[in-house]
């Protein structure tokens, strides 16, 4: 056993994982109780696969501790620092599409644009005496885009879930977040910005550039490049 | 950031720190000390959340606000003041060290010490200018810094430029804002002289409804319809903007030469008495009057020669200073001769209007700056 890959521990995430390596010859298997979290390679050798959540598994490549592993992308911009000298997105796998976009309620008929929630911004902290509050759980990439888009005068809401509630609740005045359809957006009477995607992210298979590569570990990354057609390389 | 100073080294810092407490103390700088750690709210509010790019923030016990770990001392050293009462004069001297968060990759230290002062209350802001900018030199002289390169600039000029120019309300309120965001602010200016984009579907909407019959309630109307209210931002907020969007829409481009004025102005670079005339030169050019502006910069030059500095040859950049947050006039910073690779030795610059953003009740004079013993003594050792 010689490098070690990690996969979603868990739902559609995990399903879509492993009928895409099935569908490239390397059949994911679960070994013991499904509870254990413990899978195996068939097909290919010298891999082993550890079950961890997607953003464990952000976290575990960028320290070393698994060589390969599947994630968001957005879960690897928001949670690593300086991700690209610790992780390569060898792989956009064609699943777990998620746009990160920045929305408003959509009564507000005068707000388009960030450039309209600037300005917006800046009445609402003369007349409520604080900043316009968006709620996310994505603080880096939300926080990098206000700036690249000269916001000024909001104040970041931790959210960890049920965002798109927030403003109904009165808890946010808008949010970032990840949409894969509009439904819950326009359900919840918000709607997104014209220019406020903030990001496109897919599922990826990451190669981490922190872990030990051995050389048996780089035969295994070569084996394992080949049976999949995907290049791989720290 | 050096975790442990032996010997020496603790030494070579302890003696610069006392040396410095020494200048500032014989200059009537009241020495102050601060809490490392204080709400980070005020903080927040002050410079927004990309504050969090750059200080430690963290949750504080027990349910309380964010705490957070003093990236600079003038905030609190401000605060005390006014929390004494705003309205008189004082100068306090500060030391110890300052923490902040660096960029990933970045190899500045994210803790190091600031020794500094703060002048507030001054009635006469050219002198007080030119007394904090001699007393930094008169601190990098006790600590032998050596061959220093200054840079000096004046925010003031660019916001008098802003005020004086003729352009609608709006339009000023968002160059001004934007001035410390100077690729924002390049784009409005651009923006403006463009004249604005087709309207969408939706804006084209608004706009008839905005400048139709009853358009307060044209516009309520359509906001109803698009969904139900939410959040704190209420639908006469909405109404407010909307007729201001609609005044907007009839507002006259600004003339390419008005533009060209504001970046030549801020352009300007070269020693400050060349700059000085420059200035003049270009604003009398455009038919602009900042000479009250231009004026204030020209006192200060007499007070730095009054206090001993060859004001006229000192380098001025009217742009420098635009990414050092609260300036909002003098400003200056001082480096180790072609030492890029250290921070600079020292900094600083006018504040007034953020003592008010501090509490007061109007802006007060306010003018202070720090000096990086540890960089100094890194010139130092390693000035061939």
């Amino acid at each position: 056993m010689t490098l070690t890959l990690g996969l979603p521990s868990k739902g559609r995430l995990q399903a879509d994982t492993i009928d895409w390596f099935a569908a490239r010859g390397v059949e994911i298997a679960h070994t013991g109780d499904r509870r254990q979290y413990s899978a195996e390679a068939r097909g290919v050798d010298g891999v082993t696969v550890v079950m961890l959540a997607a953003n464990e598994i952000a976290h575990a490549l960028a320290a070393g501790r698994i060589h390969l592993g599947v994630t968001g992308e957005d879960l690897v911009r928001e949670h690593i620092p300086d991700w690209q000298r610790r992780i390569a997105l060898a792989a956009k796998l064609g699943f777990g599409q998620a746009d990160l976009i920045v929305a408003v309620p959509a009564f507000w008929v005068d707000v388009e644009t960030m450039a309209d929630l600037d300005e917006v911004a800046e009445a609402f902290r003369a007349r409520h005496g604080h900043g316009l509050r968006v709620a996310t759980k994505y603080h880096n990439l939300t926080r990098a885009f206000f700036q690249s888009k000269g916001v000024a005068d909001y104040r970041l809401i931790d959210s960890q879930g049920a965002t798109e509630a927030g403003p109904k609740n009165l808890s946010c005045d808008a949010i970032s977040d990840i949409t894969s359809s509009g439904g819950t957006l326009r359900a919840n009477h918000l709607k997104p910005l014209e220019d406020g995607l903030i990001l496109s992210s897919e599922a990826h298979l990451c190669v981490s550039r922190a872990a030990d590569w051995a050389s048996a570990a780089i035969a295994a990354l070569a084996t394992l490049s080949a049976s999949l057609q995907v290049p791989l390389a720290p | 950031m050096t975790p442990v100073r032996l010997g020496e080294d603790h030494a070579a810092l302890d003696g610069a720190l006392a040396a410095l407490a020494a200048v500032y103390a014989r200059a009537g700088y009241a020495p102050v000390t601060t809490a490392h750690l204080f709400e980070a709210e005020t903080l927040i509010d002050l410079y927004g959340e990309d504050i969090r790019a750059r200080a430690f923030l963290f949750p504080g016990a027990g349910g309380g606000g964010e705490l957070c770990l003093r990236p600079d001392f003038t905030v609190p050293v401000v605060r005390a003041h006014g929390a004494l009462g705003w309205d008189r004069a004082a100068r306090y001297a500060y030391q110890g060290p300052v923490f902040r968060r660096q960029a990933p990759g970045s190899t500045r230290p994210s803790e190091y010490f600031q020794a500094g002062i703060e002048n507030l209350g001054a009635p006469d802001a050219a002198a007080a200018d030119a007394e904090v900018f001699a007393l930094i030199h008169e601190g990098l002289r006790a600590l032998d810094a050596g061959p220093l390169s200054v840079a000096t600039g004046d925010l003031g000029i660019a916001f008098a430029l802003l005020d004086a120019l003729p352009m609608p309300a709006r339009r000023r309120r968002q160059l001004r804002r934007h001035f410390w965001r100077p690729r924002r602010f390049h784009a409005l200016v651009e923006e403006a002289v463009a004249g604005q984009r087709a309207p969408s579907p939706l804006r084209t909407r608004l706009l008839a409804a905005a400048t139709g019959p009853a358009p307060a309630d044209a516009v309520a109307a359509l906001a109803a319809e698009a969904g139900e209210v939410l959040g704190l931002r209420e639908t006469d907020e909405i109404v407010a903007r909307s007729l201001a969007l609609a005044e907007a829409a009839g507002e006259a481009r600004m003339p390419r030469g008005e533009a060209d004025l504001i970046e030549a102005a801020l352009g300007v670079k070269g020693p400050a008495g060349n700059a000085l005339a420059r200035l003049r030169a270009i604003t009398a050019e455009g038919g602009v009057n900042i000479a009250p502006a231009l004026d204030r910069l020209e006192a200060r030059l007499a007070a730095l020669d009054a206090a001993g500095i060859d004001a006229a040859a000192l380098p001025f950049d009217a742009g420098f200073g635009r990414n050092l947050e609260y300036y909002e006039g003098f400003v200056f910073e001082i480096t180790a001769q072609g030492r890029a690779d250290l921070p600079p030795l020292a900094g600083g610059g006018r504040y007034d209007a953020m003592t008010q953003r501090l509490g007061a009740a109007a802006a007060i004079p306010a003018v202070g700056a720090m000096i990086r013993p540890e960089a100094v003594l890194r010139a130092r050792e390693l000035t061939p």
